[in-house]
């Protein structure tokens, strides 16, 4: 099944298997969880085809441990999951952050609390990929909004993934998992694939959590002779426990700067319209489809509006959006939540500007009328 | 091979010595897992050793290996992941009773049901001493632990029955004080073709002992080599007569296909490599 350009209709779930698979995924263990599934099931019939391995685990916590196992014995590993399984799988994410195993969690997210609805949409889950697992780790977070940028964001969660050895999450939601468009996949081999880097050094010398100049240590695979220990504990450069806090403090640190420090820099955001905008949408994931509908239709009537979509959820577009701040007279962020990007925005503009936010939790999708009228509202207040 | 030579060979000796508590059990297992794999002649660059969370779980550190010390209960999921990535590699956890019965449970019945092949060794001290003396799922029914100040209220497992009904192809059952036993039972289930699993009767006179009447680690020895019964003995005997006894020995063998390579011929067929 070798991608080609012609067009295809695919929905989002679909793209991200046809992305793990562009990428080298070749190890994929999960838990049936609705809006999930269709990726499971999509990568349980494309991975023996390249050689690589499928397991539907006895739970979601099992499948998240199974990925971090295949990962350690070098290959790429994913799992995809929902909200309630999201949760149940934060403490070995925190465990791949701590012990830096490159991985790639997709969470399609669905209506919570808890059951919630499980076949409707919501963005709940913004912030428990930020903070789902305990303690100060850092987080990686990719929120496409297309079927053709499920597909591109997949690959590149993968290629930070190896990169960073960090776990990444790929947030979709109901919408974009879901949906159907148009799309043209690039052929394999123009998809720029990133693999982690494997240590040169003789075994009896290696460090393990010894970093390389971009913070991040080359890793080795199990049964490649390097006879390393990995483990959640607070480990030295030996990748040994340690029970000294400065050693914690010291590896802690670097986690968070090996992907602050990463240039060009992981957070990222699409601006649109952008440049001479007095009110600016903050949207993300399906959510943004709506605002830039929204926005189009406001420079029809001749408001200055512009969007500034985060494509990164985490680390947060901070300079976008400060900047974005300054210059505009109102910011408006459309969530299908009760308010977690708002938080965001409010913390980085820090008052240089005016802040509405827009919510809505009734299982349906924000329409782009709805963000119009809160854009006209706010324009007539403006003026 | 002498102890020496063992330790240098097999040991991360700059990491010793280990943080068991005097008279602890998990020394004695760690060195029948040591000579078993010695004596198995298993690949020592090719074979990974998991663990849990909890006293039992330190071992691996311990030992030059590529070791993995995974999160609470869920060693087996973590394997699973390295022996379908590579089913070449030959991965041995090393769990305890509380990681492997309680909180990993689940992971326990479905890696016996897929028989996958592992080799599982579970430090049964019957109490949780890394948090220092609370009741296990193996702790006998009526013993004392520090959340059970009145005596334990629940059942306690057999986890061998129940390996052996989830689906595991090998199971034994072993003790600190019979320790050439142990290091055969073990070396056998590394041989084993298939999910096996060694139960290791241990000691813990720091935590289960001193609330339990079995003051020392020799007390505690000697408690096993009275109520410990050889499979073979056992067989002659009533259920009567086993009361208050454990077994041990070889429990049940049996060739089933392993799941590692009835998924490789899943890799054939999704391929068209067979007719």
């Amino acid at each position: 099944m070798a991608n080609d350009r012609r067009a295809q209709l695919l929905s989002g779930n679909e793209a991200c298997v046809r992305g793990a698979l562009a990428a080298g995924v070749r190890f994929f263990a999960g838990y049936p969880i609705t809006p999930s599934t269709e990726i499971a099931e999509g990568l349980a019939a494309a991975l023996p085809k390249v050689g690589g391995t499928f397991i539907q685990m006895e739970d979601e916590i099992a499948s998240m441990g199974a990925v971090i196992g295949a990962s350690l014995a070098g290959v790429k590993a994913m799992t995809a999951t929902s909200g309630p399984g999201f949760s149940l799988k934060q403490e070995n994410i925190g465990f791949a952050a701590m012990a830096e195993v490159p991985c790639v969690i997709v969470d399609v997210q669905r209506y919570g609390p808890s059951t919630g609805l499980p076949t409707s949409p919501a963005q709940g889950d913004i912030m428990q990929a930020r903070w789902g697992t305990h303690g100060d780790h850092p987080i990686i977070a990719l929120m496409p909004a297309s079927v053709r940028e499920t597909f591109d964001l997949t690959v590149e969660a993968f290629n930070l993934a190896e990169e960073l050895r960090t776990p990444v999450i790929l947030l979709l939601d109901e919408i974009v998992g879901h949906m159907r468009e148009r799309v043209e996949l690039p052929p394999d081999e123009s998809v720029h694939v990133v693999n982690r880097t494997k240590p040169v050094e003789d075994p009896e010398t290696f460090q393990p959590y010894k970093p390389g100049p971009n913070l991040v240590p080359p890793m080795p695979a199990f049964g490649d002779g390097y006879h390393f220990h990995v483990t959640g504990l607070a480990h030295d450069e030996s990748g040994f426990p340690t029970g000294r806090g400065q050693d914690a403090d010291r590896l802690v640190r670097r986690l968070h700067a090996k992907i602050q420090n990463r240039k060009p820099p992981v957070a990222r955001a699409e601006e649109w319209q952008l440049e001479d905008a007095e009110i600016v949408v903050v949207a993300a994931g399906s959510v943004a489809r709506s605002a830039r509908a929204a926005v189009r239709e406001a420079r029809v009537r001749g408001i200055k509006a512009g969007l500034l979509r985060p494509i990164t959820a985490w680390p947060f577009p901070e300079n976008e959006v400060r900047e974005a701040a300054r210059r505009a007279a109102a910011m408006i962020v459309p969530e299908l939540n009760l308010g977690q990007i708002v938080r965001e925005v409010e913390r980085v503009s820090g008052g240089e500007t005016k802040i509405v936010p827009l919510n809505r939790i009734d299982a349906e999708l924000i329409t782009p009328a709805e963000i119009l009228e809160r854009i006209q509202e706010v324009a007539a207040h403006v003026d | 091979m002498s102890i020496e030579e063992l330790l240098e060979r097999y040991t991360r000796r700059d990491k010793l010595p280990h943080i068991w508590c005097p008279g602890c059990g998990n020394g004695i297992i760690m060195g029948a897992v040591i000579r078993a794999l010695d004596q198995a002649g298993v690949d020592q660059k090719k074979t990974v050793i998991v663990s849990g969370i909890g006293c039992s779980s330190r071992a691996p550190g311990y030992m030059k290996f590529d070791t993995l010390h995974t999160t609470h209960g869920r060693a087996l999921a973590y394997a699973t992941g390295v022996k379908l990535a590579r089913p070449e590699l030959k991965v041995v956890v090393l769990t305890g009773d509380g990681d492997c019965a309680a909180i990993g449970g689940n992971h326990l019945i479905h890696a016996a049901r897929r028989n996958i092949d592992l080799t599982v060794v579970v430090f049964n001290n019957d109490i949780y001493g890394m948090t220092g003396g609370q009741y296990s799922p193996l702790t006998p029914q009526g013993s004392y632990a520090t959340t059970a100040p009145y005596g334990t209220v629940d059942r306690n497992f057999d986890l061998c029955e129940l390996v052996k009904a989830a689906g595991g192809t090998y199971v034994a059952r072993g003790t600190t004080y019979h320790t050439r036993m142990l290091i055969d039972l073990i070396s056998a289930g590394l041989g084993h073709k298939g999910f096996s699993f060694i139960e290791v009767v241990s000691q813990c006179p720091m935590y289960y002992g001193r609330k339990n009447k079995l003051a020392s680690a020799v007390a505690m020895l000697e408690w096993q080599k009275e109520h410990a019964v050889p499979v073979k003995a056992a067989a002659k005997l009533t259920p009567e007569q086993l009361k208050g006894k454990f077994v041990i020995g070889e429990l049940h063998r049996e060739e089933a296909p392993e799941y590692t390579e009835v998924y490789a011929e899943v890799v054939a067929r999704a391929r068209g490599e067979e007719k």
